[in-house]
């Protein structure tokens, strides 16, 4: 019978049009803003700088190495390091950046910086509600607008950073052991060297 | 690529009859139907097209160029804006171009990440791309709608699993970027599950209805002969009764171990590729069961690929995938230095379009609309 | 594989010349150059050869190999002082370079390939004249347009041989490695490298913030 095809699609929209008022996968969409999705876990946007501690200057990760500059593709990060060195939140004198400016008009989010970042100093932020009318001054990020502290990344990446803090951890842990273990093989060596010449070899290994 | 003056222009016919004249359509680049900056200069002798030149490059922003200053990794997220309904795909491609190149082994894992996220993409794309040509042929609204709620779900998946939902930047040389975070499986499976549900319903919309039948049967016909010479690729090819998938052919990662099938179409209309890319759905719908089921535990990165400064040797590789529009092929020549000599993307799109002409000469200006529907272009590809 | 279909192109096409480009990557793909003025004659036979049937040309692709500097040491006798010694003379030779077009090609039909096809214009400013292979594969059509677009390889035969990603009154090639991108110039907050080499001529040594 001609018409029976569009027959059978109309009872297919009107189902559809009955079946949003009581299944929740027909009607998908939420009224934004009073209404919003759940935030999912792994989504990123525009990066973020990370710092340790109370004070966002001195706890600041990055230490200027330049290596998110050169590997950024569409080239949106740009970094002075700085001439003097600072301690960190560790107390670890370090170089940080003078200037860490990102344009985000131009950053794609491709997530490339945090890849090659090696001390999980910059890391994907996940707020997305960032219009602006000024294209210069606004989408241009300086290191006080981008700094977030570790908390915040806690908060937003729970997974991720609590892989981050562990492997973290775990590099300060290594790096006291060793130092403390060159410190004894010295202090140990220097004691033996003085009495036994012999067994201080198998000391220092 | 030509500047329009005038959008509409009437061309005195050489013969003497007056009633008789050439119209000239500018149909683009703003057109709505277009999927994107795509501009066709038309010749209408009353509603007949006796002339159709497609024009290129309001998109154009060299990304070959652009990726000879780039490192092998800087390149990845472009590839993601190449076709940006398929980002996973045309990431395949390109991971699978500088593997060969480099003689880089994946991990089984990632393997089967890279068939699953593939699968999805072409579930997505497929379902959205039915949406656009009815909506090109006037169904306003409804179809899209619901292409685009279950494309939403996907998307979904895709967030949680890579960061993003359309510009994913998932695959690395030698394995993926990160693994499924925990429930992620299934969640898939769930969405995967309900998938041939929404493929019995969106069938129920179209398949058997008169105004579809009567606008696309007959219409935009291809032959097999003249499919394969202008190189036509994907479901656009294999509507045309070519059997012709990349998948099976060339069975490059791991997909000799699945089980399915490839449909074919008789008479190569708009119709056949309508129907061709329902019938392929259901077979990615098959194709992902089995992988989701057999994922292996494992790593998902080759151990030995650096992530910074990757330089693969001097030599030259072309790597080429089934992506839903049709065959993406990188081809890279290395110098041995850390960026590309040569890069080279061989668009589907682009290449598929070569036919458009050949298959809208004769018809109905409206026809246009629907012909340029199926073939299932994408701009950022076919300009780069 | 390329061994033997290369030897059977010089029994079936008369006087063709080819050479097989070896390639040292894992892939190994190795590609054929062959000669233009037999280029159409090899591609119809591989085409229509009923154990080859290459009836589909997949990829088309332009490469630039801009010319070298060549430089040559030679030891030359000489009198030197009225002593003869060995003098080493350098000479340097500027090479033409040339641009080349490759074409990968697949048979949907027997389902092998890839062969690979190169061919090599005389230099890179007046001779940059290719056959068209548009007639015997069509998908070449577009790609070959762009090559020309892109590259400057006039294809003799192609049936619609104009720009296709650039606009009709665009001079010069982008895709040539020497290609001068015009000063464009806009503001940039985050200049680097060649942007900021250039940002310093238009702010006069000031970096942009």
């Amino acid at each position: 019978m001609l018409g029976e095809g569009i027959l059978k699609g109309l009872a297919e929209t009107a189902r559809n049009f009955l079946g949003s008022y009581v299944g929740k996968d027909r009607l998908t969409t939420v009224q934004y803003p009073e209404e919003r999705l759940p935030q999912i876990e792994a989504a990123r946007n525009f990066p973020f700088l990370v710092y340790d501690g109370p004070d966002w200057q001195q706890g600041m990760r990055c230490v200027s190495c330049l290596i998110c500059e050169k590997e950024c593709p569409p080239k949106c990060i740009s970094i002075e390091k700085s001439k003097d060195k600072k301690p960190d939140a560790t107390g670890k004198p370090q170089f940080y950046p003078a200037v860490f400016n990102i344009d985000v008009s131009v950053c794609m989010s491709c997530q490339i910086c945090v890849e090659v970042c090696p001390f999980e100093a910059i890391k994907m932020d996940v707020e997305f509600e960032l219009s602006t009318d000024d294209r210069f001054g606004g989408l241009l990020w300086n290191k006080e607008r981008l700094a977030r502290s570790n908390e915040y990344y806690r908060q937003i990446h729970p997974t991720e950073a609590a892989a981050v803090d562990a492997h973290l951890a775990e590099d300060r842990a290594k790096l006291e052991a060793k130092s403390k273990a060159a410190a004894e093989a010295k202090s140990s060596a220097t004691a033996m060297v003085s009495a036994q010449p012999a067994s201080g070899v198998a000391a220092e290994k | 690529m030509s500047t329009a003056t005038e959008a509409v222009r009437l061309i005195p016919k050489p013969t003497d009859s007056h009633e008789c004249q050439l119209l000239e359509v500018s149909m683009g680049p703003q057109h709505p139907s277009t999927h994107g900056v795509f501009r066709m200069d038309v010749a209408l002798d009353g509603e007949r097209v006796v002339k159709l030149k497609p024009v290129f490059g309001y998109l154009h922003r060299n990304h070959e160029k652009i990726a000879e200053t780039e490192s092998y990794l800087g390149s990845m997220p472009y590839t993601d804006r190449l076709d940006y309904m398929c980002s996973l795909t045309s990431n395949w491609a390109y991971a699978l171009a500088v593997e060969k190149l480099a003689g880089i082994q994946v991990p089984e894992r990632a393997e089967y990440l890279r068939v699953i996220t593939a699968e999805l993409t072409r579930l997505q794309n497929h379902a959205s791309l039915i949406g656009f040509l009815l909506q090109d042929m006037g169904a306003s609204g409804t179809p899209l709608m619901y292409a685009f709620r279950e494309r939403e779900k996907i998307l979904d998946l895709f967030e949680a699993l890579t960061g993003a939902r359309m510009m994913c930047n998932y695959m690395r040389f030698g394995g993926c970027r990160v693994d499924m975070p925990a429930g992620w499986l299934q969640q898939a499976q769930k969405v995967v599950d309900a998938f041939p549900r929404f493929l019995d319903e969106y069938e129920q919309l179209f398949t058997e209805n008169e105004i579809l039948m009567a606008r696309t049967q007959g219409v935009g016909v291809l032959s097999g002969e003249l499919a394969v010479n202008a190189g036509i690729t994907g479901p656009m090819l294999r509507a045309s009764g070519v059997n012709y998938d990349i998948r099976k052919v060339d069975k490059y990662g791991i997909y000799e171990r699945f089980a399915f099938r490839v449909p074919l179409g008789d008479h190569g209309d708009v119709y056949d590729r309508y129907m061709l890319r329902m019938l392929e759905m259901r077979e990615s719908v098959k194709i992902l069961q089995q992988a989701l089921r057999d994922i292996p535990p494992g790593p998902i990165m080759d151990p030995k690929t650096k992530i910074r400064g990757f330089r693969p040797k001097a030599g030259e590789a072309y790597g080429r995938t089934e992506s839903p529009k049709g065959e993406l092929g990188f081809y890279l020549i290395s110098d041995g230095s850390s960026n590309p000599y040569r890069y080279r993307v061989r668009p589907p799109s682009l290449v598929n379009l070569t036919v458009l002409e050949g298959m809208c000469l004769g018809q109905n200006v409206a026809d246009v609309m629907a012909i340029l529907g199926s073939v299932d272009i994408v701009m950022g590809e076919v300009d780069r | 594989m390329l061994e033997a279909i290369k030897s059977e192109i010089e029994a079936n096409v008369s006087g063709c010349r080819l050479e097989v480009v070896p390639n040292s990557s894992p892939s190994g793909q190795h590609s054929l150059l062959i000669d233009c003025e037999r280029a159409l004659a090899v591609a119809r036979f591989l085409r229509d050869a009923a154990h080859l049937r290459f009836d589909y040309c997949s990829n088309v692709t332009g490469i630039d190999w801009p010319g070298k500097e060549i430089v040559e040491k030679e030891k030359i006798k000489k009198l030197v002082d009225g002593v003869e010694q060995e003098v080493e003379e350098v000479r340097k030779t500027q090479s033409a370079g040339h641009l080349e077009a490759v074409y990968h090609l697949y048979s949907m039909e027997k389902k092998h390939g890839p062969v690979i096809l190169r061919m090599r214009t005389k230099n890179r400013s007046d001779q940059t004249h290719l056959p068209s292979l548009t007639p015997i594969w069509r998908s070449a059509e577009f790609q070959e347009r762009e090559i020309f677009d892109l590259y400057g390889i006039v294809f003799d035969g192609h049936p619609d041989l104009r720009r296709i990603l650039m606009w009709d009154g665009f001079e010069d090639h982008p895709m040539r490695r020497d290609y001068v991108e015009p000063d464009d110039y806009e503001y940039e907050p985050t200049p680097h490298d060649e942007v900021l080499e250039k940002s310093k001529q238009h702010t006069h040594g000031v970096r942009a913030r």
